[in-house]
């Protein structure tokens, strides 16, 4: 039975300090979206974020949170499954965080599938500390760690959750928090790793990919019947198409792999944390044979 | 003739089996009763270069190893070379006869030369060359005249069960050729035997690593993660070897930033996590354990030192982390620091650093070295009694999510993770319970654990009181150093560590040679009481620290806490352990300065 979860239920006393405009508050709306539209009660889901305005999400919403370093949510996140895989465990970090200083725990995460929903927040930009470029910010972007534009290309987080092994890779914009929500109600219905890399306009550093630029270039996968998130194939020509259109919506989807948790022999009864410690004392003593 | 006090060194290339048989003969002669200590040596490469493996035998407790052998078991001559100059007079060499090693050279040195057919007693009657070593082990049984029944047992054990024992039963046949040949042929001619005391109490044979996961596994450790790195790679391992068993989660993560940020996320779950490294790895930690210190969350980090900087030498060992651990991490959080020195100490305080862990909800760092990581050493079963473990396991202010009735009774007007009280410590209710619903942030947070992000300073002063208050009272669960031998005494040495085992040799030498003298082993670093422990050092006459590294390191912490220098220091950073010789030559140049 679902349970009855309202937007009330998800109100936190804390008074969000983005700026008036920015992408983050879609964002926000979105994730309370999936949550009422799942019935997922507050002390069920588990927040990991990073460091960075959209890091302080957790905050925002009444559930459990944590706010950790920049970049390292995802191993936390991994590790609190681990131990406690009832819960529903998603990630909010940024593009910094995700796809600059902690790319290795990225990478690593999607080829362990494990059960959980990421959601990157990707303005193109610094923007907590003012105005540097990012991982994703385009060709020639100036900033001022980039007077003269910048002089490296963009990574493309599609293309590398596809070539990486992630099991359900989806792009949404903040300015839809509408169809943003449903893309992390799918990713968190999801068995295994959920992307969602989320466009995130930052209204005070990032003049050029503002909510029209998005608006203009940005179309729905869903929308063209002949796309079938399960064709890697075409998800893999989609991830490199950019410029005049933009494509968003689930990218691909793999539904027949186990995850990480499945996997460990450990976990097949009960999480972890209600496992009685310590172990039984004729255990311990027979352990003591294999030293003899 | 001597009986049961011999030390015997194999050596050879890497992938001919020299650990393998040194441990497997270590295990034998600890099966007969009598104790043994064993240390390996060894390059950074799978195959080729030279091994050794050490192992010392006698009917007391062993802590250390020496310097010089009485057996030297060559698989190659590099071996000969290499290690002749330490066999004592009237000592021996066994090697395969087909080995170029010169006679003379050997009988030069007062050492008996032990040609045998070792190979071509594998050949013959096993059937590969690979059980040379087997020969070489039986041969050694056999001028030892010890029992052959123990080494034969721990074959058995071997190869029995797993690869068919037929394969058992071959070694076997070579084994009892090569003792019968070795005993006929040079028996008579060597001074030092072993005789087998089968009443004496049961014993086991386990390293420092094994030592520290039965610590852990008793605790109820359920979380082990790591990256691989030697010299902790063999506790990694050790856990997985038990996850089966024991049902715990053990993962091998992409980078040991990932290690101990995974160990975080299992123990703000609730359940007990360690990550093992050593110096490089903690290197990449450090802000991870700020994370902990900030946040609040037990997890036990244990690291095995060996030389740096940088990569260092990776297969030796060292004690230069210890300023490294105490201070690591940027901004000022707490955490304990322990460091055992035995296989007994490992077990039981890796136990005890989760209990600190929980009821103080910080970090705590285990310190070992390769020395102890690795070196295997005979205890009596009774002296590691799991109970002592079992029965004190000691959460702290925790109560898990499903623990419905505790918390219903603990919170009647909500929950504030980082309430204040005046120990320092919060009620700690992982998350999953409807009534404690709440936030952590490694930025300065509020009592209910969101970012403070007005950044005021009075809620700033309180937090860093709160948790820094822990230490204080910690200070009460934690052990003064430990005195071992005379309680006055000319002269004390100061160890930590690994260090306690060659020092306590060093010591008894020093009292057998008429200097009276004591040992004080820190084996919990920080914190501590240190007016107390100014008492204990204000009355010593006069104190050394004997450490492994460059700086002597735990006497600049004394120095820190105390005001108190010591008279001198033995250090050593060749990256070979301490051992007791080695110390005593030290001090006595040191106190002819002194």
């Amino acid at each position: 039975m679902v349970a009855q979860v309202t937007m009330k239920d998800l109100q936190s006393p804390v008074e969000p300090t983005w700026c008036p405009g920015c992408g983050d508050y879609g964002i926000l709306n979105a994730v309370k979206r999936a949550l009422v539209q799942l019935g997922i009660p507050p002390h069920q889901v588990a927040f990991f974020s990073g460091i960075g305005c959209g890091s302080k999400l957790p905050d925002y919403i009444r559930a459990n949170g944590f706010n950790s370093l920049h970049g390292r949510p995802v191993p936390i996140a991994q590790g609190f499954k681990l131990a406690h895989h009832d819960m529903v465990v998603i990630v909010v970090d940024g593009d910094g965080d995700n796809y600059g200083i902690g790319g290795n725990h990225w990478l690593h995460v999607m080829r362990r599938n494990i059960n959980i929903t990421h959601i990157v927040q990707n303005n193109m930009v610094y923007g907590l500390t003012k105005g540097q470029y990012a991982p994703t910010s385009m060709k020639g972007f100036v900033s001022s760690t980039s007077p003269e534009g910048t002089i490296e290309w963009p990574i493309n987080p599609i293309a590398i959750a596809l070539a990486a092994g992630a099991t359900f890779v989806a792009r949404g914009f903040a300015g839809d928090p509408k169809h943003l929500a449903d893309l992390i109600a799918k990713g968190i219905q999801h068995k295994g790793y959920a992307l969602i890399d989320v466009f995130q306009p930052c209204v005070i550093f990032n003049r050029i990919n503002t909510y029209d630029w998005f608006r203009e270039r940005i179309y729905k996968l869903e929308d063209d019947p002949n796309y079938d998130p399960h064709d890697k194939r075409m998800a893999w020509e989609k991830a490199h198409e950019w410029g005049d259109r933009i494509p968003i919506g689930i990218f691909y989807i793999n539904e027949d792999l186990p995850t990480l948790e499945e996997q460990i022999p450990a976990l097949s009864e009960k999480p972890l944390y209600q496992h009685e410690i310590p172990p039984k004392l004729e255990d311990l003593e027979a352990l003591k044979l294999m030293f003899v | 003739m001597t009986k049961n006090s011999v030390n015997i060194k194999l050596g050879g290339e890497a992938g001919q089996g020299v650990e393998s048989s040194g441990m497997g003969f270590a295990r034998a002669i600890a099966r007969s009763g009598l104790h043994i200590f064993g240390v390996q040596d060894y390059m950074s490469r799978i195959r080729g270069g030279h091994n050794w493996y050490q192992v010392r035998v006698s009917e007391r407790p062993l802590y250390a190893h020496e310097p010089k052998i009485q057996l030297l078991l060559a698989f190659d001559e590099r071996t000969v070379r290499e290690h002749l100059d330490e066999v004592v007079e009237g000592g021996a060499v066994i090697y395969d006869e087909g080995l170029k090693v010169d006679e003379d050279e050997i009988k030069s040195k007062g050492v008996i030369p032990m040609p045998m057919p070792l190979l071509k007693l594998a050949e013959e009657l096993g059937g590969s060359k690979l059980m040379l070593n087997t020969a070489a082990v039986a041969a050694a049984a056999g001028i030892l005249e010890f029992d052959l029944s123990y080494p034969e047992s721990v074959i058995r054990d071997s190869f029995g069960r797993r690869k068919g024992s037929e394969i058992a039963d071959r070694n076997i046949r070579v084994a009892n050729a090569a003792y019968e040949e070795a005993r006929r042929r040079y028996a008579h001619l060597f001074e030092w035997k072993l005789e087998a005391i089968p009443d004496a109490p049961k014993k086991m044979v386990l390293n420092g690593n094994q030592a520290l996961g039965l610590g852990a596994i008793a605790a109820g450790c359920k979380f082990c993660c790591g990256y691989p790195m030697t010299p902790a790679s063999s506790l990694l391992e050790f856990m997985f070897a038990q996850a089966r068993r024991f049902n715990l989660v053990v993962r091998q993560i992409e980078d040991e930033i990932g290690a101990l940020l995974h160990a975080i996320g299992a123990a703000h779950a609730g359940v007990r996590a360690m990550t093992c490294t050593s110096g490089g790895g903690f290197s990449l930690m450090v802000e991870a354990l700020s994370l902990a210190g900030s946040t609040e969350t037990p997890v036990v980090v244990v690291v095995a030192q060996r030389p740096g900087p940088a990569t260092g030498m990776p297969t030796r060992t060292e004690q230069g982390e210890l300023l490294f651990t105490l201070f690591a991490g940027h901004g000022e959080f707490p955490r304990a620091v322990l460091a055992p020195g035995s296989v007994e100490q490992c077990v039981y305080e890796m136990a005890r650093a989760f209990n600190l862990a929980e009821k103080y909800q910080m970090p705590v760092i285990v310190l070992t070295d390769a020395f102890l990581a690795n070196s295997l050493r005979s205890v009596d079963m009774d002296a590691i009694d799991f109970r002592k473990i079992t029965e004190n396991i000691d959460r702290g202010k925790l109560i898990l999510p499903h623990e419905h009735e505790k918390i219903d009774e603990a919170l009647k007007d909500g929950y504030r993770r980082y309430e204040f009280f005046e120990d320092g410590i919060s009620l700690r209710i992982p998350p999953g319970h409807p009534k404690a619903i709440y936030s952590v942030a490694g930025e300065e947070h509020t009592p209910e654990g969101f970012i403070d992000w007005e950044e005021r300073a009075d809620n700033r002063v309180k937090m860093m009181q709160k948790r820094m208050r822990k230490l204080e009272v910690a200070v009460s669960d934690m052990k003064l150093p430990q005195l071992y031998g005379p309680q006055d005494a000319e002269l004390t040495l100061v160890c930590w560590g690994s260090s306690l085992g060659p020092t306590l040799e060093a010591m008894e030498r020093l009292n057998d040679n008429g200097v009276r003298t004591n040992l004080l082993q820190f084996i919990d670093i920080h914190p501590l009481d240190w007016e107390s422990v100014a008492d204990i050092l204000a009355n010593c006459r006069r104190w050394v620290s004997v450490e492994g590294n460059y700086s002597a390191q735990l006497s600049r912490w004394i120095r820190m806490n105390t005001g108190l220098k010591p008279a001198g220091t033995v250090t050593r950073y060749d990256g070979r352990p301490l051992n007791p010789v080695y110390i005593v030559e030290q001090l006595q140049s040191l106190l002819v300065k002194v």
